[in-house]
């Protein structure tokens, strides 16, 4: 007997009654739902900017290695297109296009359809997202019911900077991922 | 080891001790404000139970769904029924990948497969890559916690270890410095691994995806730059709908570290062009504790950890005292199903004070199956005097005369003898602890002086 | 009044019948005070918890039976402690198989606050004019939840604290950890004897800088573990079990 067949069967003669599956409701919170998802990107080591300061950053930082994926700001970057994530390791900034912000956690839905590679948000030393503002929603209840019906084959929520606490409890921004997470509403 | 040998250990470094309670107690500090934030907080905690409580009463059912919608999606999956298959199934892809050297982010099941061991017994170097993972690693110590694997170790501890392992200037402890040096480290194993492991937090039956959330972003690092992803998810880890997510995503990083969501919660539902995903279900151990009623809905566990954090004994005695993968409240109702022998001590780590109960974010029943479980032990480890004992003890409570006379006897004998020579578990109470100063009388025979006689 | 006097039989646990009398006199006193009809039945025993925590339960049947044959016929059962009234509540019923005992013993069995606020509707009046620490005993917190546990979001309740509301001059001491367990825990305080001293020392080290003048609780167990602790430090505690405070305030 596979070991498939035999789990299977070890559960099956249990013969347990099967419990009702609950209904989730909307849980939908009277929130300002803009000013709910700027302070919880923050309390998740990350910040809100404007598209001025999003430009402003990035001249000044002389920053070379740039890749922009966004459709809704224009940057022309001059980092040669790769065909391997591998050769993204001293990628600097890399700009990406967020579909929704969630406003309880400051969590950001993103496909493979935003990205080439699925390494590029962690691989990057700092992540830009882009969101249109009219894109947040309250909870994790209302990102699921708008995702529904999506057929992506990766989909992400970030939230915030790679970040740990593993020494001490001490917070340390930028273990293995993205050094920072600046996300610009348009 | 016995649980009180190991905690009577622990508790001998008294500053540290003091250091791991305190810290513990903060992160549960920071759970409460954060569950604090969500005004339905106790419904998700319900909605959660029953979710789960669906699942176990549906297992078989779900889990064919969930196999069929991920082989849809391109996702290879594999049953284990116990650990020496699941560790079989990861090196047989190890080596159809000539694969040498793999990354791993943390994945309690691994832990519990005791697949790291496993690997390298087979020639092939396994490099965990959660920070905290990554130090005890080094240390050739498994977790002292599920969720913060290295809390039982001190900054100076870790910079003394990087400065051997990692080449870190001696005695810098800045934790930022500590960090970057681990950053570089790993990052070179991140480009060069072609196969990565990860656990797995949540299967959906319905999409066939499943879930892994981090901090640090390792999981993710890992498998996107890797060929092959394998999966690791214990059978129990099903949910049947992806709107489920909402309800235990919302819960669980709360629960666990205070923290709204994970900064990093991805949905793999099928490989990226040209890569492998393997998803290995396994059982080990798991349908037993199904087909045990008093104790199945322990497996409804999401690990977050927040009874390790709210437990008085865990805060004091430290993750290693436990002696079993899974430490503290959770630990000690799972352990006992592996091996009620080696883990006998666990259920009675407690002192049924139900912290945990209430802090479960799915409600688990974690401190009357502690109790459960204390009458399972008794029974299958019968400890002969004990038993003498106790059923002494029965055989004076079930009769007022004999239990009468035993008062009285007991006071007089607590009044006459010196601290030194009181009987045992009186002899324990009063090394540490006085005895309570004997009455002239009973509250018994106050009353048949006072009231009896006017009736 | 006379003819809704309630018939209340007074459950007194073991050790606080052979160490501290003058806690089963005060609750009896209480009860009087308040126009209940109170019965100490003279066969009474152990609630058999010591045996069943220990992994024992299996040998309780009897005594549970002789505890049912003492008290079922009164009207009420009250007792100062949570531990054993939750016990008895919330056991028996299984550990006699016999669900068909559940609905007396949910409308019959009280600890002895628990009785003042829910039966009696009590509001105290007069004073007291202590600092007192409240140490929230586990069983009767989290147990008969007879008040908010720290780990639930649902709206604050205290019946426990709510019956002084009128007390003059009685201030509740405010602690850092308000309801951790003081690691009594019955045997656990001799098999895990270093975390239970360590868990005791905290509680009081709590209750030190939270300018606690007087320790109280509803379960005696408790203040005898953290009294004991005291003692052994040599560093002054008063205890009063909640029943002697009460039983003062309304003399």
């Amino acid at each position: 007997m596979s070991s498939r067949q035999e789990i299977l069967e070890k559960i099956q003669q249990l013969r347990l009654d099967q419990t009702e599956l609950p209904t989730i409701p909307e849980f939908k919170n009277p929130i300002n739902t803009e000013e709910e998802f700027k302070a919880s990107i923050e309390a998740n080591k990350g910040e809100v900017i404007s598209q001025e300061k999003l430009m402003s950053w990035i001249s000044e930082s002389g920053f070379q290695k740039i890749l922009n994926f966004s459709q809704l700001i224009n940057l022309n970057t001059t980092y040669a297109r790769i065909d391997d994530a591998h050769e993204l390791d001293q990628l600097q900034v890399a700009i990406i296009d967020g579909q929704f912000g969630v406003g309880e956690n400051g969590a950001i839905w993103i496909t493979n359809e935003q990205v080439p590679f699925r390494a590029i948000p962690f691989i990057t030393e700092h992540l830009v997202i882009v969101l249109p503002k009219n894109e947040i929603v309250p909870t994790m209840h209302q990102a699921y019911i708008k995702t529904s019906s999506q057929s992506y084959s990766f989909g992400l929520f970030i939230a915030g900077p790679s970040k740990t606490a593993d020494i001490e409890q001490s917070l340390v921004i930028g273990a293995h991922g993205a050094k920072s997470l600046r996300v610009v509403l348009v | 080891m016995s649980h009180s040998k190991a905690s009577t250990d622990f508790l001998r470094n008294t500053e540290h001790a003091k250091w791991h309670d305190e810290t513990l107690w903060m992160i549960r500090e920071k759970r409460d404000l954060a569950s604090q934030k969500v005004p339905e907080w106790e419904n998700l905690r319900t909605l959660a139970s029953s979710i789960k409580e669906h699942v176990l009463s549906n297992l078989d059912q779900l889990l064919l769904e969930f196999e069929a919608n991920a082989t849809k999606n391109g996702i290879q999956v594999h049953w284990a029924k116990d650990a020496q298959e699941h560790n079989q199934i990861v090196l047989d892809i190890l080596k159809k990948q000539s694969c040498a050297q793999v990354v791993k982010s943390k994945s309690i099941l691994t832990e519990e497969c005791h697949l790291n061991p496993f690997l390298e017994k087979n020639g092939i170097e396994v490099i965990d890559t959660d920070l905290g993972e990554r130090i005890v690693q080094f240390l050739h110590q498994p977790p002292s916690h599920i969720v913060l694997p290295a809390i039982h170790l001190k900054k100076r501890d870790i910079s003394e270890l990087f400065h051997q392992k990692l080449q870190t200037e001696k005695g810098n402890e800045d934790p930022y410095y500590l960090t970057q040096a681990a950053r570089t480290h790993l990052r070179e194993k991140f480009l060069k691994a072609k196969v990565a492991i990860t656990g797995v937090n949540f299967g959906i039956a319905e999409t066939g995806e499943f879930v892994v959330c981090t901090n640090e972003g390792n999981a993710d690092m890992g498998v996107h730059l890797a060929d092959v992803h394998i999966a690791c998810m214990g059978i129990e880890k099903l949910i049947p709908r992806r709107n489920d997510l909402g309800v235990f995503l919302r819960l669980l990083a709360r629960s666990a570290t205070g923290q709204a969501i994970t900064n990093y919660t991805s949905h793999f539902r099928g490989p990226e062009k040209g890569k492998q995903i393997h998803l290995i279900l396994v059982d080990n151990g798991r349908t037993e504790q199904l087909g045990r009623e008093k104790f199945r809905n322990s497996l409804k566990c999401i690990r977050c950890g927040a009874c390790m954090n709210t437990c008085p004994i865990y805060r004091r005695s430290g993750g290693f005292s436990y002696q079993s993968t899974v430490p503290g409240p959770i630990g000690s109702i799972l352990s006992p199903g592996l091996d009620l022998k080696k883990y006998s001590s666990l259920p009675f780590a407690s002192t049924l004070c139900g912290s945990c109960t209430d802090v479960c974010p799915v409600k688990i029943n974690i401190h009357e199956q502690l109790y459960e479980w204390r009458q399972e032990i008794t029974k299958a480890n019968p400890n002969h005097a004990e038993i003498l004992s106790m059923k002494l003890a029965s055989g004076i409570f079930k009769s007022p005369l004999a239990y009468r006379i035993s008062g009285i006897l007991m006071r007089k004998l607590i009044k006459n003898l010196p601290d030194s020579l009181i009987y045992n578990p009186w002899n324990v109470w009063g090394k540490g602890r006085k005895l309570p100063e004997t009455p002239q009388e009973s509250f018994r025979n106050w009353y048949l002086n006072h009231r009896n006689n006017e009736q | 009044m006379e003819q809704s006097q309630p018939n209340v039989g007074l459950f007194i646990p073991c050790y606080v019948d052979q160490f501290y009398p003058q806690v089963g006199k005060a609750t009896l006193e209480i009860l009087e005070k308040l126009n209940c009809k109170v019965s100490y039945p003279l066969d009474q025993t152990c609630c058999g918890q010591p045996l069943a925590n220990s992994g024992y339960e299996r040998e309780t049947k009897e005594s549970c039976q002789q505890f049912l044959n003492s008290f079922l016929k009164f009207d009420y059962i009250v007792a100062p402690t949570g531990s054993c009234v939750h016990h008895i509540k919330e056991r028996y019923s299984k550990i006699l198989n016999a669900p068909e005992l559940q609905p007396s013993l949910n409308s019959k069995i009280f600890e002895l606050t628990e009785f003042l606020h829910d039966i009696l509707k009590v509001e105290l009046q007069g004073t007291f004019r202590h600092k007192i620490g409240y140490h929230a005993s586990c069983h009767a917190l989290r147990g008969l939840r007879l008040s908010k546990s720290s780990e639930v979001n649902t709206a604050p309740f205290d019946k426990v604290k709510s019956l002084f509301e009128k007390v003059e001059g009685l201030e509740w001491s405010q602690l850092q950890r308000s309801d951790e367990c003081c690691g009594f825990g019955g045997t656990f305080s001799v098999k895990e004897e270093a975390i239970s001293l360590s868990m005791g020392k905290d509680r009081l080290a709590d209750h030190h800088e939270a300018g606690t003048e007087i320790l109280t609780a509803t379960d005696m167990s408790c203040l005898m573990h953290l009294k004991g602790l005291a003692d052994k430090k040599q560093s002054t505690l008063p205890i009063m079990h909640l029943a002697e405070i009460i039983n003062q305030i309304i003399s």
